[in-house]
């Protein structure tokens, strides 16, 4: 298996479906000429021209509400934000317009549609600049959400979203664009949307992490691993639909969880999965579900202040410890 | 205006009593002082007391209900007047008993002032306790209902006293062993209905079910609880010497001609053992010690007292005689057989069960040889002792009779370590083998 | 896509822009410079634009339809059969009417605001189906779902009824950067009210427009309240045609009173985004009758204005253009509006009679996924 980054991995998957489907086209702030605020479309504008690699201006209610009318019309959009916090300004079009009108036309009209780029805390960028939107898309019905971890996910993912003929919020990493995986690269190679990963197997507690909180979880499974105890840990990969179902029967084997999710923590992923635990799984519950979350403020500037703000390894480790009693 | 009669408080482990008898009838005036029912406790049956005078106008529980502690047992008043008030005040999701919060609080003030270590080293259990409302996590009340295991009988090991998995794991591993501490095996006639669903019989015989269905007795319950805490919190270790005895039976027939002569109490071995017990205990504090989680120290108390374990029909409880290392031998026994003749009769009172420093458990009688013991918390150590043998030994060359008892002392390794008790033991052959310097 | 890459006239013609019977004429030459047309009342006859009686006779009763549907809404409003808002277009038919006779329906797309029953009804959704929606019953256009402000019909590439002020004119574009894409030859028009100006989405959808020269017309239907609120009170400059000059697109300013001034107006513009992919933007002054929504007091304007503009009323104005022209008579007319009239009872005799939704449609359509796991 090729080993290669996300972002080559994100193309990888990109560049497949376009050569198997002239109806997709990709749209975004410097996806053509300057290839990519984040090199992830390097070289698609070379190969498909102007017209399916479309550099936008910078107008995001703009650009999203055209894909989704040229969704709605037939074709099958991928819109990139050049980060997920610049989406806000075309908030309107994902949730009213691309989650909403295949409900409203009482299923008339479809809206097979990606978009994508990278979300979350990407170090000292301040408040603006470093938001985890997924709790905010996945409220919304008629959205799928997907958060990818690794290349070979993103692969079999953004090939699976492509494809869907649902609207999907694709959320990737800036920091993790340069992460190296092995990927299995197959035309049909397609990762179902809405199933976890169980990336580790363990009997004392359940850590769930998506996108950069599955890097925490699994070292924090190592840590207790030193001290002689076995963490299952789930990767999610998918946020709406969430496959609550793996995460519930790891529960109820282990007894306990830990929940890491760099999302500020008040009605965040953590809160509902928290919830549809203890719904599903109550008298399977040894101890409270713990998370490991963003401070409950803006992101901050200061180094120290960023590091602070951010769910760490350590504070997941004694979470980890205090559900299981030791 | 009518008053309530509610289940007091009447020793630090009760989470609640049974009514065994009712002494007094609806209709008969009472007066403060007047025993109106008798009350089973984890420890004891205890006279239930009227502190109001008035007529008993309604029994609200019957003979064999168990109420919680500030539940109601009854109402006082004038006569004719109507109990519904107070009746109502009570009535809660648990029926007429439930207790409302104030008057809890009431009575936990009047609960009987227990001795320091006694009380604190039982904090978890006391948590768990305390409002009436047991902290479990989902699972352990799940476990606890699926095999049948009371949650009230179970001491919580997690934060605040909350029972977590592994406790009831640990209670149902050692409901399937008797503690060895229990030295008498239940007689205790079936009474009244099972309190939990019996799993389905195994094999049934005709008409006649494979088994006897033995109502769990608050006695019963405490012994569980407490025992099983302590085998799954106290990580035990287990030393065992075998120690020559020719001199303590010489000086004990020496000791018992004059008691004789004198008309005082016989002394027993197990005086003896008690009195050398608390002779070593005085030498290493170390020993006569509680892990207090909670508090986050080890106490090293100055005190010896020492709790004698007593079979008894249900069970069997710790009577605790107070400074044994300041009391002579004669007292020692005086106070021991006194002690062990109110445990069979049931009227040890509360405060002379509590308080122990250290344990010992005699299965001599019974013709055992040696056995290890649990822990009774929060003691750090208990001594197990076996029965005196004759054996052959080698004396001088030749081989002789001789005499020898093999003790066994458990110890929480959370506070004494090997070396420590090994030393501890090494001081406690020395009196043994040397009886007379427990008189000096 | 920033490159102009124009599909040729022929083309454009053989993809059918003819199908509704009628020449449409190409402007030989309009100078992209700014120069803003005006299409006023009474400027056009029939003869000039091509237009017969029939087709003129349609038009009429594609007016009155709207009109006779909406005044019986607005009863059954009253009688509690319609709930929520109902947004009333009375006043405003000679817009949808004009523009959706202009169009190649079913090739060309049309999305609107949330005053969507003139122009679905106007594009040739079924009055049966329009009613049933505003009841609520699985029989409505949009199953019950939708509601006043969310008729959609796929067949008519009507994209909808939307709520949100000015939401949907990025998707418009959308709609016409697809027709581009697939080279089908189709165009879009999206509609929406003077109130949307003011929003960003509006400016952010016709600068890629004009950037990425979409075949789209953007209609103002300016009449003339964003709700209670007069345009001069909102825009520092009303005029709103003049907003088409920084995203380099002509422009025109329409009397939407007179059907055949809208007509020729969209006619002329469909034909430059369909010949040459050139977007452009119309302003259409028009007026409603009724409020802002069942629930408005109207307290923004005088009895007198609305006397005054019910004066100009499209429907009268093409009755007696008809009669002028010795093109029909009241008697004719009058049946018409009895057969309009008779559609409408019909509509809400099919509205009552068609069931609520079943409860469990309430997890349908929210995804294509059929087994889409719902947190239930």
């Amino acid at each position: 298996m090729p080993e290669m980054q996300l972002r080559e991995a994100i193309r990888q998957a990109m560049v497949e479906e376009m050569e198997r489907d002239e109806n997709i086209f990709l749209i975004g702030e410097e996806v053509a000429q300057y290839n990519g605020a984040y090199k992830v479309s390097q070289g698609m504008l070379d190969q498909f021209g102007e017209k399916r690699v479309i550099d936008s201006p910078i107008s995001e209610a703009g650009f999203a509400g055209l894909g989704i009318g040229a969704a709605l019309n037939g074709l099958r959009p991928i819109v990139e934000f050049m980060t997920w916090n610049f989406s806000f300004v075309a908030i309107d079009q994902i949730i009213n317009n691309a989650a909403k009108v295949g409900y409203m036309s009482g299923g008339q009209f479809k809206t097979p549609i990606v978009f994508r780029g990278p979300n979350g805390a990407a170090g000292q960028l301040a408040a603006t600049h470093n938001t985890s939107v997924e709790a905010i898309y996945a409220y919304f019905p008629g959205l799928k959400v997907i958060s990818i971890s690794n290349p070979d996910d993103a692969y079999g993912l953004m090939k699976s979203a492509i494809r869907d003929d649902d609207p999907v919020v694709f959320l990737e990493s800036e920091v993790m664009y340069g992460l190296k995986g092995e990927v299995e690269v197959d035309p049909e190679r397609l990762i179902p949307i809405g199933k976890a990963r169980i990336a580790r197997e363990g009997d004392d507690v359940t850590l769930v992490g998506h996108n950069k909180s599955y890097w925490v979880a699994m070292e924090v499974a190592d840590r207790l691993a030193a001290d002689g105890y076995s963490a299952e840990v789930i990767d999610p990969r998918t946020i709406r639909p969430f496959d609550f179902d793996t995460v519930i029967e790891s529960v109820k084997k282990t007894n306990r969880c830990v929940i890491i999710d760099e999302s500020n923590p008040f009605a965040s992923i953590s809160s509902e999965i928290a919830f549809q635990i203890q719904d599903r799984a109550f008298d399977y519950l040894d101890a409270p579900i713990r998370r490991v979350t963003a401070k409950d403020v803006p992101a901050p500037y200061a180094k120290n202040l960023i590091a602070h703000y951010m769910p760490g390894a350590d504070d997941a480790y004694e979470a980890c410890k205090k559900v299981m009693y030791v | 205006m009518a008053i309530a009669v509610e289940m007091p408080k009447m020793s630090d482990t009760m989470t609640e009593g049974v009514l065994v008898a009712w002494l007094a009838d609806e209709g008969d005036t009472v007066a403060p002082g007047d025993i109106i029912a008798q009350v089973e406790t984890d420890k004891a049956t205890m006279d239930l007391e009227a502190y109001d005078d008035g007529v008993l106008l309604k029994k609200v529980i019957g003979e064999g209900e168990a109420v919680p502690i500030g539940g109601l047992i009854a109402v006082l008043g004038k006569a004719g007047e109507d109990p519904s008030a107070i009746l109502a005040k009570y009535q809660g999701g648990d029926g007429a008993a439930a207790a409302p919060e104030a008057s809890e609080a009431e009575v936990s003030t009047d609960a009987t002032p227990s001795a320091a270590p006694a009380a604190s080293g039982d904090g978890a259990a006391t948590a768990s306790a305390s409002g009436g409302r047991i902290k479990a996590s989902p699972l352990a009340r799940r476990l606890a209902q699926e095999h049948g295991i009371a949650l009230g009988s179970i001491a919580g090991s997690g934060p605040e006293g909350r029972i977590v998995k592994r406790d009831v794991e640990a209670a149902m591993s050692t409901s399937a062993a008797a503690p060895a501490t229990a030295p008498a095996p239940v007689t205790t006639p079936a009474v009244a209905a099972p309190a939990y669903q019996p799993p389905p019989p195994i094999a049934v015989t005709g008409s006649e079910p494979a088994y006897n269905a033995v109502r769990i007795s608050q006695m019963r319950k405490t012994i569980a609880r407490r025992l099983a805490q302590s085998k799954y919190t106290a990580p035990h270790f287990y030393l065992t010497i075998d120690v020559d005895m020719d001199r303590m039976v010489e000086v004990r027939k020496q000791l018992n001609a004059v008691a004789e002569a004198q008309g005082t109490q016989k002394i027993s071995f197990n005086d003896l053992i008690t009195k050398a017990c608390a002779a070593a205990l005085k030498q290493h504090p170390e020993v006569n010690a509680s892990y207090l989680e909670q508090e986050g120290e080890i106490r090293q108390y100055h005190a010896v007292h020492i709790a004698v374990a007593v079979a008894v029909d249900e069970g069997l409880v710790t009577p605790v005689i107070r400074d044994v290392d300041q009391k002579g031998l004669t007292q020692i026994a005086e106070e021991t057989r006194a002690l062990a003749a109110k445990a069979r009769d049931r009227k040890l009172q509360p405060q002379e069960m509590e308080g122990s420093t250290f344990t010992t458990s005699n299965l001599g009688m019974f013709g055992i040889e040696e056995f290890t013991a649990i822990i009774n918390p929060p003691n750090a150590c208990i001594l197990a002792i076996g029965g005196i043998r004759d054996v052959p030994v080698v004396k001088d060359g030749a081989i002789v009779p001789g005499k020898r008892m093999k003790v066994t002392l458990s110890s929480d390794h959370r506070v004494v370590d090997g070396a420590v008790g090994a030393t501890f033991m090494a001081t406690l052959r020395s009196y043994f083998e040397e009886p007379m310097t427990l008189l000096l | 896509m920033a490159t102009k890459s124009k599909p040729s006239a022929e083309a454009a013609i053989e993809n059918g822009a003819d199908t509704n019977g009628h020449a449409v004429k190409v402007p030989n030459a309009l100078e992209f410079g700014f120069s803003s047309k005006t299409y006023q009342a009474d400027e056009f006859t029939h003869e000039e634009l091509g237009l017969s009686a029939e087709q003129l006779l349609a038009m009429y009763r594609n007016m009155l339809l709207q009109r006779r549907f909406e005044e019986r809404a607005a009863q059954m409003y009253g009688k509690q059969k319609i709930a929520g808002f109902l947004h009333l277009y009375i006043g405003q038919e000679a817009v949808s009417t004009g523009s959706a006779t202009a169009l190649n329906i079913g090739l060309d797309s049309v999305i609107t605001a949330y005053r969507c029953h003139g122009i679905g009804l106007a594009l040739g959704m079924e009055p049966n189906v329009c009613m049933a929606e505003l009841f609520g019953k699985i029989d409505g256009c949009s199953r019950g779902k939708g509601g006043s402000m969310h008729f959609f019909d796929a067949e008519k590439g009507f994209y909808g009824g939307h709520g949100i002020v000015g939401g949907h004119i990025p998707v418009g574009g959308g709609l016409a950067f697809a027709h581009k894409y697939k080279g089908d030859g189709g165009v879009s028009l999206t509609f929406f009210g003077d109130g949307a100006v003011g929003q960003g989405s509006f400016h952010e959808a016709l600068n890629l427009a004009g950037l990425y020269d979409l075949p789209a017309l953007f209609i103002i239907e300016n009449n003339q309240y964003a709700m209670g609120t007069a345009s001069h009170r909102a825009f520092a400059d009303p005029d709103f045609y003049k907003q088409a000059i920084p995203y380099d697109m002509p422009s025109a300013l329409v009397n939407g009173m007179d059907v055949l001034a809208v007509y020729k107006a969209v006619s002329d513009h469909v034909a430059l985004a369909r010949e040459q992919s050139q977007p452009s933007l119309l302003e259409i002054r028009t007026y409603r009758y009724r409020g802002h929504s069942m629930s408005d007091p109207q307290k923004y304007r005088t009895k007198e204005e609305l006397e005054q503009k019910k004066n100009e009323d499209p429907i009268i104005r093409l009755k007696s253009y008809l009669m002028e022209h010795n093109l029909s008579d009241n008697d004719a007319l009058d049946a018409i509006d009895d057969e309009v009239k008779q559609l409408v009872l019909d509509a809400v005799e099919f509205a009552e009679n068609s069931p609520f939704p079943d409860l469990d449609t309430i997890w349908e359509d929210v995804y294509v996924q059929k087994d889409y796991p719902f947190i239930s």
